[in-house]
């Protein structure tokens, strides 16, 4: 009975929690309650993971009503892999920030922040499960105002600005998204993604259909920080609060992501993809953020601003994935996506954790801080040699397939492009590594120690998935070879 | 169509690019604030416009009622003004927050404070 009613649980369950964690007082009591929620969160997905996994895509009606007139909530493998990232990220995001939030965040404000936590969660969740266009929409602005007030809670006064900006160019993106379903909506006269995907075959030579396809793409591409607007994205990794940082960089532009590939390949479908030249343009984009964004993230300071660029860097490899358009291609870009959240996830938990031992976080506090923190920095390292490409790492199946992805277009010199940047993620990891086993803390600092055990804990889930899904990829790589499979030759 | 079936939509279109560049270029983060509020605005009439139909009167069942709007576009915009809103509230209790912080909510003059530390 309940198994039925899992997708709709999967929203409700953090949406529910929320508004009780706002009016509950101190610390202790809303950090049990989110942390709970966050846990059958997991268990949920997981329970739709295997339904999914027996039975195939489930097809929930709201309240009963029958799509297309209701609003339908789809999940098949690619809502399932997304969801994966997101609740485990989570999960393992309050278990282990306990402490940094305690630092980071004022008594009075605690029960807030684990609600806006909790809301921004039902939003990415909302997203992915949603197969209405509309309702999208309104969970992409629950998940969008939530992020804004996180950000806008971090330590540094200029987090204020960076929430400031990320909310002028996020409502931005997300005005330009529903002009483009309202441009749909025009011409079809329906919201629902499958039934526009029918409908959409019948008119896709009308320039009204080719508006809606840009202001989409534009509007998305906003929110998963494309290379020409992605200036949002650095200063809110960098000034939100250490915890929201490893949260937001795993999953709400992978969310986004998740978004354009169902916008392009389900609603427009490749021919037009082709046809109007996107495919070259995201090609070219990504490669761009590979390039650009590595060479900044080298020159960078601050390691969480460093590893905010090199994001971006990653968002490019997953777009030109993406942009091939070919069944390899998007099965690579699919598993970097849900690779990407797992190295990101534990380097910036790692990270939280040298903030609330060290202080702050540029590059000269990561000094002799393999001595003092030796769990937290060798779970940093591992994550940051997955991020390079290590053979046992996620990053080396992820290296993997976007390799064999480009070799099928023939694309020998984006396969060297792709391990050039390589090379640079090795010139931006490999330093921090060295000053942390290599150097002596400046005496003159107050001695540090290892993190809290449940930080720990926290690291070494994500480190641990990492290596995990190194040594054993088949369940990612399967989800994405056949969540390709799906968008490339489902409704058309 | 002739011109005042699409008057609406060159509105719209107008206002849209009001707003945006608006947002782009003033430095008087409370006006970009302003700008962005008439872009959204203009997506509100695009919507509103979507839905009306020549000559027809409110979805209500009634003797005489045969032709009527479309009433989805305009519950759909219902929403959206909602979330306008919120994000109208949350971008001016920033940019209180920012006054109080730097004394200023002016971009060029936040910079320079930037700067000079």
């Amino acid at each position: 009975m309940i198994s039925a009613q899992l997708p709709i649980l999967q929203v409700l369950l953090p949406l529910l929690a929320a508004p009780l964690c706002a009016i509950l007082r101190g610390r202790a009591l809303p950090h049990a309650l989110s942390v709970g929620t966050v846990l059958l969160s997991l268990l949920v997905t997981v329970g739709l993971l295997i339904r999914v996994e027996s039975t195939g895509t489930i097809s929930y009606a709201i309240g009963g009503w029958p799509p297309p007139i209701g609003i339908e909530y789809r999940v098949d493998q690619l809502s399932v892999i997304v969801l994966l990232i997101i609740q485990g990220v989570a999960a393992a995001v309050l278990v282990g920030g306990g402490a940094s939030i305690v630092r980071e965040i004022e008594a009075t404000r605690a029960p807030l922040f684990y609600a806006l936590f909790l809301l921004n969660l039902t939003g990415l969740t909302g997203m992915v499960l949603t197969g209405d266009l509309f309702n999208l929409f309104v969970f992409l602005e629950i998940s969008s105002l939530s992020t804004y007030v996180l950000v806008a809670l971090g330590t540094d006064r200029r987090a204020l600005l960076a929430a400031y900006q990320y909310l002028v160019i996020g409502t931005v993106g997300a005005t330009f998204y529903v002009i483009g379903v309202g441009l749909l909506y025009m011409m079809t006269g329906t919201l629902n993604m499958a039934d526009l995907a029918d409908r959409v075959a019948g008119v896709e030579e009308s320039t009204t259909i080719r508006t809606a396809f840009a202001f989409m793409i534009i509007g998305i591409g906003v929110k998963l920080g494309m290379m020409p607007v992605h200036f949002w994205l650095p200063n809110a990794y960098a000034r939100a609060p250490s915890v929201v940082s490893a949260f937001l960089a795993a999953t709400s532009t992978k969310v986004a992501v998740y978004i354009m590939l169902r916008v392009v390949f389900e609603i427009f479908g490749v021919p037009m993809f082709l046809a109007t030249h996107l495919s070259e343009i995201i090609i070219g984009l990504g490669i761009l953020a590979m390039v650009v964004a590595s060479v900044t993230a080298i020159f960078q300071d601050d390691v969480k601003r460093l590893l905010a660029y090199s994001s971006l860097a990653q968002i490019g490899y997953i777009l030109f994935a993406f942009g091939l358009a070919t069944e390899p291609g998007v099965t690579a870009s699919v598993l970097h996506l849900f690779n990407h959240g797992l190295m990101k996830g534990a380097l910036f938990l790692a990270l939280a954790a040298v903030a609330l031992r060290a202080g702050r976080t540029r590059r000269t506090d990561l000094d002799g801080l393999g001595q003092a923190m030796p769990l937290t920095m060798l779970g940093f390292t591992l994550a940051g040699l997955s991020l390079i490409g290590v053979p046992g790492t996620v990053g080396f199946i992820s290296k993997w397939y976007l390799l064999e992805a480009a070799f099928d277009r023939d694309g020998f010199i984006i396969a060297a492009i792709i391990l050039g940047s390589s090379l640079l993620a090795i010139l931006y990891v490999w330093p921090l590594v060295e000053r942390a086993y290599f150097r002596k803390r400046d005496p003159a600092l107050p001695p540090v120690e290892e993190a809290p055990l449940p930080m720990l804990i926290g690291i070494w889930l994500l480190v641990g998935a990492n290596l995990l899904f190194g040594v054993w990829p088949d369940l990612a790589t399967g989800l994405a070879e056949r969540s390709a499979l799906l968008l490339l030759g489902g409704a058309r | 169509m002739d011109f005042p079936g699409l008057f609406n939509y060159w509105v719209v279109m107008v206002l849209m690019m009001i707003g945006l560049y608006i947002v782009i270029s003033d430095r008087n983060l409370v006006k970009k604030i302003v700008g962005l509020n008439i872009f959204q605005v203009s997506v509100f009439v695009f919507y509103i416009t979507m839905g009306k139909v020549d000559g027809g009167t409110a979805p209500i069942i009634g003797e005489g009622i045969e032709v009527y709007s479309n009433p989805l576009p305009h519950v759909l915009i219902l929403t959206a003004i909602v979330v306008g809103i919120a994000t109208t509230a949350l971008a001016l209790a920033l940019l209180v927050r920012i006054q109080d912080e730097f004394g200023s909510v002016d971009e060029d003059a936040i910079q320079k404070l930037e700067s000079r530390q």
